[in-house]
């Protein structure tokens, strides 16, 4: 099986010989000294990413430590969603001139905590000569060290110099080293250098004419794939001294970040991007409707699926499937009135009993309540955002002559499916409203803000529906139907490889890659690590693709599914 | 009176929300004839707009009469306390022309840019307010402000190009901080000594600038775009640090309150309807306090997602879901959406007539451009958009006119303001949303 879809592969890149493909299929299965074999051709774009707010407050906090951080807003923008992740948006944002003042305004607040007196002592490693003049030598220290963390890479002996002439005549105008020094620290917390990640290309020795990430953006691009942050001193000092480019140092760099704890801040950043929880940060319920569900609520809710999934795919390494169907996950007070079942004080492991309803993701607060309007659920929105965020498939928007007449009349009927029934009267709307409320209508059991009912106004729900061939008369059918769907993990190797290179995915160039990936994941047991090594150790992820295709369209695989639907 | 304790009483009074206060004017912040500050320089003017979600129900709205005195239909008769002080235009129009029709996107974009755009996530050229601001914004500490009422970061109608937003301010609190934490300069300190560390730090901005110089050359033509928005944050930021060493003119009506309390999450119209007051207090404080000459306020988002308690409709999903009462010709609760957004907009524009500055008020210094991002929300349509203005741009626009626009381009409103504010352009708008023709009935 395998085997065949490599042929696939290589007869689509052309201009393998047929010797390389039978030495190909003479090792398939097998891992070669430089790794899993890969589509002959991939690669990926340089970048230029604006860091992300998280992004920032990672940085800070790993060179200067958390206290500073938390007492500074990120001063970047939100991010457009594109292609699905908001990350990606990074790599085409601009920064207006305000936003310009706000990174200088939060620059200048660092540099002030760094260098106040509770900071000082273990922040700076050396005592100037005297407080109030200025100390190049120690300045050098600093900022050469600092610098080095910031930029990702390390200063020129010229640029180190730049900033100590800056440090010292701060310092002498204030008569302060400290604050010289501030000011000299606050010029490279507004480089571009330090608040755009900028990727740099060198020529690959070991494939004349073509080009590879330079070993720090390299080290970057692991870094903020894998820790979302910049790269830690060991990592800078593996692409310094070449490690990252030999295949042994590099992956043994990945490994290293793979078991490091700061794993688990990556794969919650990405999977609360990939889930658009930003959605959270003004998320809220009429309290009216929903006297329980306060803004702790709603916290707990985003907090108590980001730990389910922490929890399955890196402290137990399970099949990413399985987050579709499982019944574990974590209760904390504030979940307890939702689901209705008596907890203790802080996070706890829990278990749905076995006549429960819920079962996995699409089951748990965070996904019924952000899919929902603050005073009722809808069965719509839930089944748009499970095609858009878990299967990649794209909903369209409404067409805006939509003749709402029928729905009009149809207000007073008890239940969200009669109500969504006269859509399918209207051929303009029924073609959308098929792909998204068989799957929403199948979580009707869960009100606006995700409690439980068995009955709407009164009247039974009839939670039977249908997704994508599968038919399902109750939630757990449809869960088994998520977790079985052959796009799911398709999905995940697409938002992963955006996610790593910095960018939406190509559908030209990137297709048999993500094939690759993809098919890798499923003869691995779907694990996510293993994934995230894969693509973190592929050529794709290392090497440049010569030809920028920013203006391309991004890749949606399934553009053409609503009128394949429609048709059904 | 001294300066001090004239302070001293209006801080005791104002704690976080406009009032009107009758307070003797204090003469030696002007020169004779009431129109400059002491320093000579004129009360300098100021560009705003305000926007609303979800347009109008237009047989309750548009007034029968137009000119002046005209009456308020229910879905604006809120605005009587302000109907002096602002203009509705109606029976304008923004035109498409080969672009799509946009829900709730086409509109507003229009309005502000002057442009159609071609896909819902398309901002063509740049907002009005950042234009304006160019000409007007370069001598304040911030070029422009902008807030939203929704609570939302994402909610924002101005943008610098397709890829840059102007983020606006969304919490009271941080606003607050932003506004007057420790980088705020009190125009009426009896002191000013200039804070060397700014001079330092504007001199050290030019190793940042030969660093986004050095790296510009390294990137293809869209990243070097970027770069170069970047470049010129650095030089607006250059501008901002010359300003903080120089000592600002007094401002009477500068009096910085207390901090707010923060709101939480929410779009409950009565909740939107306080962050919304908190908000605009603290906007007309910066423009009082001269930190802004323009700004923007955002009521709500274009697909407004305002609740109204114990409803089950958004304000959106209601325009598209509820019938139209034909007795009271109109969605009754869509209406009462509409019907608050009016309210707020008569907060706003009574906020700045009660702002004492000079021998008038805010406003009379001020043009504010209120538009929205449909006309009949239950169709999409965007024929006939209503806009409002507010205040007289130092005397030079006549309030309280109700025009019709005849089919005109609504971006004619947009083109007049312009003018007022000094920004010298021929015309203003794409295809057949260019104008060059002022709406002349509101110019003295």
């Amino acid at each position: 099986m395998r085997g065949a879809r490599l042929l696939t592969y290589f007869t689509k890149t052309r201009t393998r010989t047929a010797a390389v493909l039978a030495l190909v299929l003479a090792v398939v299965g097998c891992s070669s000294d430089s790794g899993p074999v890969e589509p002959e051709n991939s690669a990926s774009p340089l970048r230029v990413r604006l860091m992300t707010g998280e992004q920032y407050t990672n940085t800070i906090a790993q060179i200067f430590g958390a206290d500073i951080s938390n007492a500074v807003a990120p001063p970047l923008p939100p991010l457009a969603r594109t292609d699905g992740l908001l990350s990606s948006g990074a790599a085409f944002v601009g920064v207006t001139s305000d936003q310009v003042q706000q990174i200088q305004q939060a620059a200048t607040s660092v540099a002030e905590k760094v260098v106040d007196e509770y900071h000082r002592d273990y922040l700076i490693p050396c005592e100037p000569v005297s407080s109030t003049e200025a100390d190049a030598a120690c300045a050098a220290q600093f900022l050469r060290e600092t610098g080095r963390l910031l930029y990702r890479r390390p200063l020129s002996e010229d640029k180190v110099s730049e900033l100590v002439s800056v440090a010292d005549n701060a310092a002498n105008e204030t008569e302060d080293f400290y604050s010289g020094l501030a000011i000299a620290l606050e010029s490279m917390l507004i480089s571009p250098e330090a608040v755009f990640i900028v990727d740099s290309a060198e020529p690959d020795p070991d494939n004349p004419g073509e080009e590879r990430l330079d070993a720090y953006s390299l080290a970057s691009r692991l870094s903020y794939f894998l820790w979302n942050s910049g790269p830690d001193n060991e990592l800078l000092l593996a692409a310094e001294n070449g490690e990252l480019h030999t295949r042994q140092g590099l992956e043994r760099a990945v490994e290293r970040m793979l078991q490091s704890s700061r794993l688990e801040d990556g794969l919650r950043a990405f999977f609360d991007d990939m889930m658009a929880f930003d959605t959270f940060d003004s998320l809220a319920k009429d309290p009216v409707v929903y006297p329980a569900v306060t803004g702790a609520t709603l916290a707990d809710a985003r907090e108590q699926t980001l730990r389910t999934v922490i929890d399955h795919v890196i402290t137990q390494n399970l099949d990413y499937r399985d987050l579709f169907t499982t019944r574990k996950t974590f209760m904390s007070m504030n979940l307890a009135a939702i689901y209705g079942t008596p907890t203790t004080n802080g996070w706890v492991p829990y278990e749905y009993p076995a006549d429960s309803s819920r079962s996995g993701l699409l089951t748990q607060v965070s996904f019924l309540a952000a899919h929902s309007h603050a005073v009722r659920s809808s069965p719509t929105l839930r089944g748009k955002a499970l095609r858009e965020l878990f299967l990649c498939q794209k909903v369209p928007p409404p067409p805006p002559d939509v003749d709402f007449s029928a729905l009009e009349d149809a207000g007073d009927v008890p239940t969200a499916r009669e109500r969504l029934k006269v859509h399918n009267t209207n051929p303009a709307c029924a073609g959308c409203h098929l792909i998204t409320d068989p799957m929403g209508l199948a979580l009707e059991n869960f009100d606006g803000a995700g409690r439980y009912r068995e009955t709407e106004n009164g009247a039974e729900l009839d939670i039977s529906g249908e997704l994508d061939g599968t038919t399902y008369d109750t939630i757990g059918g449809l869960t088994q139907a998520m977790r079985d769907h052959p796009k799911l993990s398709q999905c995940l190797v697409n938002r992963l490889y955006a996610y790593g290179t910095g960018g939406p995915v190509s559908l030209r160039y990137d297709r048999d890659i993500l094939t690759n990936f993809e098919q890798r994941f499923v003869e691995q047991g779907f694990k996510v690590p293993d994934l995230l090594r894969d693509i973190a150790l592929s050529q794709a992820f290392s090497r440049v693709r010569p030809d920028p295709v920013a203006a391309e369209s991004v890749a949606n695989e399934n553009d053409e599914l609503p009128s394949k639907l429609a048709l059904n | 009176m001294s300066k001090l304790s004239r302070r001293r009483v209006l801080k005791g009074m104002l704690n976080g929300s406009v009032v009107s206060i009758a307070l003797p004017f204090l003469d030696c912040f002007l020169n004779e004839s009431g129109t400059a500050l002491a320093s000579g320089a004129p009360i300098p003017q100021r560009f705003g707009t305000w926007s609303w979600g979800l347009g109008m129900s237009e047989a309750i709205f548009v007034p029968k009469k137009t000119g002046a005195n005209f009456d308020l239909p229910p879905e604006i008769a809120s605005l009587a306390p302000v109907q002096e002080h602002i203009n509705l235009y109606t029976n304008f129009h923004v035109f498409k022309d080969a672009a799509p029709n946009l829900c709730h996107h086409s509109g507003w974009v229009i309005l502000r840019s002057g442009i159609a755009p071609m896909t819902s996530a398309n901002r063509p050229g740049e907002t009005i307010d950042v234009t304006v601001s160019r000409k007007i914004g370069n001598a304040t500490r911030f070029r422009s402000l902008s807030a939203t009422a929704t609570g939302d970061v994402r909610n924002s109608f101005s943008y610098e190009n397709g890829n840059s937003v102007n983020v606006p301010e969304w919490s009271p609190l941080r606003f607050y901080q932003r506004l007057f934490g420790t980088d705020f300069q009190d125009p009426n300190a009896s002191e000013f000594t200039p804070d060397p560390r700014v001079m330092v730090r504007k001199s050290s901005l030019s190793t940042v600038l030969d660093e986004t110089r050095k790296l510009n050359k390294e990137l293809g033509t869209e990243d070097r775009a970027r770069l170069d928005q970047y470049f010129t944050g650095l030089r607006d930021l250059e501008r901002r640090f010359d300003l903080q060493l120089t000592k600002p003119d007094p401002r009477e009506a500068c009096i910085v309150t207390d901090k707010p309390e923060d709101l939480p999450s929410g779009l409950d119209a009565y909740l939107v309807a306080k962050r919304h007051r908190m908000m605009t207090d603290l906007m007309l404080m910066a423009v009082a306090c001269d930190q802004t000459r323009v700004t923007n306020m955002f009521y709500a988002s274009a697909f407004s997602a305002t609740t109204k308690p114990g409803y089950d409709k958004p304000h959106h999903t209601a325009t598209h879901e509820e019938a139209v009462d034909e007795e009271l010709q109109c969605q009754p609760n869509v209406s009462w959406y509409v019907r608050r957004a009016m309210d707020e907009w008569a907060y706003y524009v009574e906020a700045m007539a009660n702002f004492r500055e000079g021998d008038g008020t805010l406003l009379d210094n001020s043009l504010i451009y209120a538009t929205t991002d449909q006309s009949f929300a239950k169709i999409h349509g965007i024929e006939g958009i209503p806009m409002f203005s507010a205040g007289t741009a130092g005397g030079r626009v006549r309030t309280g006119l109700h025009i019709d626009g005849g089919g005109s381009p609504g971006c004619r409103l947009g083109y007049t303001a312009m003018k007022l504010m000094g920004v010298d352009v021929p015309s203003w708008g794409d295809k057949s949303n260019n104008t060059s023709k002022e709406i002349g009935e509101i110019l003295v």
